[in-house]
């Protein structure tokens, strides 16, 4: 089971605002899936190799060569608040 | 104007007839064009005005429109991938598979919608609305691909670029009656779609006959620099000839949940194996045994792999901002609290869940194992026989509505798909026959899946080619399944 204060605590590090209404909410169905994945959680799979990729490669190489990247007025063209050349972010302090 | 006719005709004899200049690329363009202005599905998000004009007709594809999933990025062109938070986002470069299509002389007609990240079974999870299913217009057409299948079944395109990352191609196209194939993980490069779950999202085609699907997969095939785990297919990929099932063995997993599926369902499926027998296919049970926990397994690795892809969402750089009067991280907040829609919320709080501290272990890990055993069951298995079968859904189109209030069924309904994801084969989705869904109503397309090993996708598509014949699958929407 997840609580309400659970619930808090991830969505902090998720960067995620929820609503009274969708902690409540969250609760309830992220137990109810939990508790369906929690079935794995009984296998004994001592030893089992994890997978977290399926296809057999180890490194991909290629030359350290420069190539063009995007302009710089192209790569800010969908940015919501440009300035100056560079990407414009509210103060990460409050009052600064 | 171009006669009703040219859109009865498939991908493959659309372009020979175009290669050999018995049709004009324009005129049948813009019969596509006219068509695709007809959307009552709510299948497009977006249409182009008129095809790229550099384009030329020659290559393999020359001429033909695709719809193109609303998940890959294309210059100049608005790319949603069904998200608020990414409305009026014009990405600055186009993706591999679409850049693949263009160079094979395909045009794009229009970017369709989906599942917001993909994320969903129903395609009820869109930030612009449900797409409808041309069977039923009361029903989904499956998801997250249920644009891409929905314009294919209901006429709107003649072939639709689609991703599948537990079943996203295979369960739209058995829902709406059409070929879906999802390839090897690796055959087709990923750069630039949107990425949900990296370690397990694959482009496929989703067209009316297996030809077809053969045909887009030859041109999207490939090794690219810009993906390093794209490897391509060896050999590549050629038009699919093969009349009978000879010698081929077709395994029916054990474990398979028969109570689980819909009597309707499980008859086209029943009916379907008599075919390969027919055929001379040989049908035997195979255990696949750890395929049951799949759908856990999918619940922890894909949610904590988005968890960590939509963290680039904050505000930034792309897509929509919100409560930027406040501090940095107010702004980052808000942004997502008003940009992700109820489905992308849950699956971010439960892979950051999975993967936070003092559960990692326990959840991630863990998955990740179950992961390496059903990946095993299913090399097991392919020592045996050829392929594994199984119908593609547990059932036929369902409700809009029917499941939005349930997320562990809607999840369920991606029982058949996920196993093959989780390994990394392909898998085709076939319209094997019609039936009735449980509740009663109008007769509804069955899908039924067949799983090929890694990299064997000529094989699978030979095999599902001469079952194709053999089915003889006509019904179209609206024909005597009105009720």
């Amino acid at each position: 089971m997840i609580d309400r204060e659970q619930v808090l605590h991830v969505a902090r590090l998720a960067r995620l605002r929820l609503s009274d209404e969708e902690v409540e909410k969250m609760a309830g169905e992220l137990s109810g899936i939990l508790d369906h994945v929690d079935r794995i959680g009984n296998l004994d799979l001592e030893g089992v190799e994890p997978t977290s990729h399926v296809v057999a490669l180890e490194n991909v190489w290629r030359a350290d060569e420069p190539r063009p990247s995007l302009p710089h007025d192209v790569a800010l063209a969908s940015a919501p608040e440009p300035e100056d050349g560079a990407f414009r972010v509210p103060s990460p302090q409050a009052d600064a | 104007m171009p006669d009703k006719g040219v859109l009865e005709l498939t991908v493959a004899e659309a372009a020979a007839r175009i290669a050999a200049t018995e049709l004009s690329a324009a005129e049948y363009f813009s019969a596509w064009h006219e068509a695709a202005l007809g959307d009552e599905l709510n299948a497009y998000l977006f249409q182009v005005d008129h095809p790229a004009e550099h384009q030329t007709i020659d290559g393999p594809l020359g001429g033909i429109p695709v719809a193109v999933k609303d998940i890959f990025a294309t210059e100049g062109s608005p790319t949603t991938a069904g998200s608020k938070i990414l409305e009026g986002y014009i990405p600055p470069y186009t993706a591999a598979a679409v850049r693949k299509l263009d160079a094979a002389g395909a045009r794009v007609l229009g970017k369709t919608n989906m599942d917001e990240f993909a994320m969903g079974s129903s395609n009820e999870n869109s930030a612009y609305g449900p797409v409808l299913n041309p069977w039923d217009r009361t029903r989904v057409p499956g998801g997250s691909s249920g644009g891409s299948a929905a314009v294919v079944a209901g006429g709107l395109a003649p072939c639709a670029l689609g991703t599948d990352t537990g079943g996203s191609i295979r369960q739209p196209a058995a829902l709406c009656g059409i070929v879906g194939l999802k390839p090897t993980y690796g055959a087709i490069s990923r750069y630039g779609m949107i990425a949900f779950a990296s370690s397990l999202d694959q482009c496929g085609p989703l067209t009316r006959d297996v030809t077809d699907a053969a045909l887009l997969l030859a041109s999207l095939q490939g090794r690219d620099p810009c993906d390093s785990t794209s490897v391509g297919i060896e050999g590549g990929i050629v038009a699919p000839s093969r009349d009978d099932l000879q010698g081929l063995r077709f395994g029916v997993p054990r474990e398979l949940a028969r109570d689980q599926v819909d009597a309707g369902v499980r008859e086209v499926f029943e009916a379907t194996l008599k075919r390969i027998e027919e055929l001379g296919g040989v049908i035997t049970e195979v255990g696949l045994p750890n395929a049951e926990h799949g759908i856990s397994a999918y619940y922890v690795i894909a949610p904590a792999e988005a968890s960590s892809n939509l963290a680039r969402y904050d505000g930034v750089r792309y897509g929509m901002r919100a409560g930027g009067d406040g501090d940095l991280l107010e702004m980052y907040e808000t942004t997502r609290a008003e940009g992700f829609g109820d489905e992308v919320k849950r699956r971010i709080m439960l892979g950051t869940y999975a993967l936070s501290s003092g559960y990692y272990e326990a959840y991630y890990g863990q998955a990740q194992k179950v992961r390496t055993r059903i990946a095993e069951d299913f090399r097991t298995a392919f020592g045996e026989v050829d392929f594994v079968v199984t119908p593609t859904s547990p059932s036929v189109a369902f409700g809009l509505g029917e499941k939005t209030d349930d997320p562990l069924s809607m999840y369920l309904n991606d029982f058949f798909t996920v196993p093959m994801s989780l390994a990394g084969i392909p898998a085709i989705s076939l319209p094997a026959g019609l039936a009735a869904p449980e509740g009663g109503g109008p007769q509804l397309p069955v899908g039924f899946q067949i799983a090929a090993p890694a990299f064997a996708e000529q094989k699978l598509l030979e095999a599902s080619f001469a079952l194709e014949q053999a089915i003889g699958f006509d019904a179209k929407p609206g024909e005597g399944s009105g009720g």
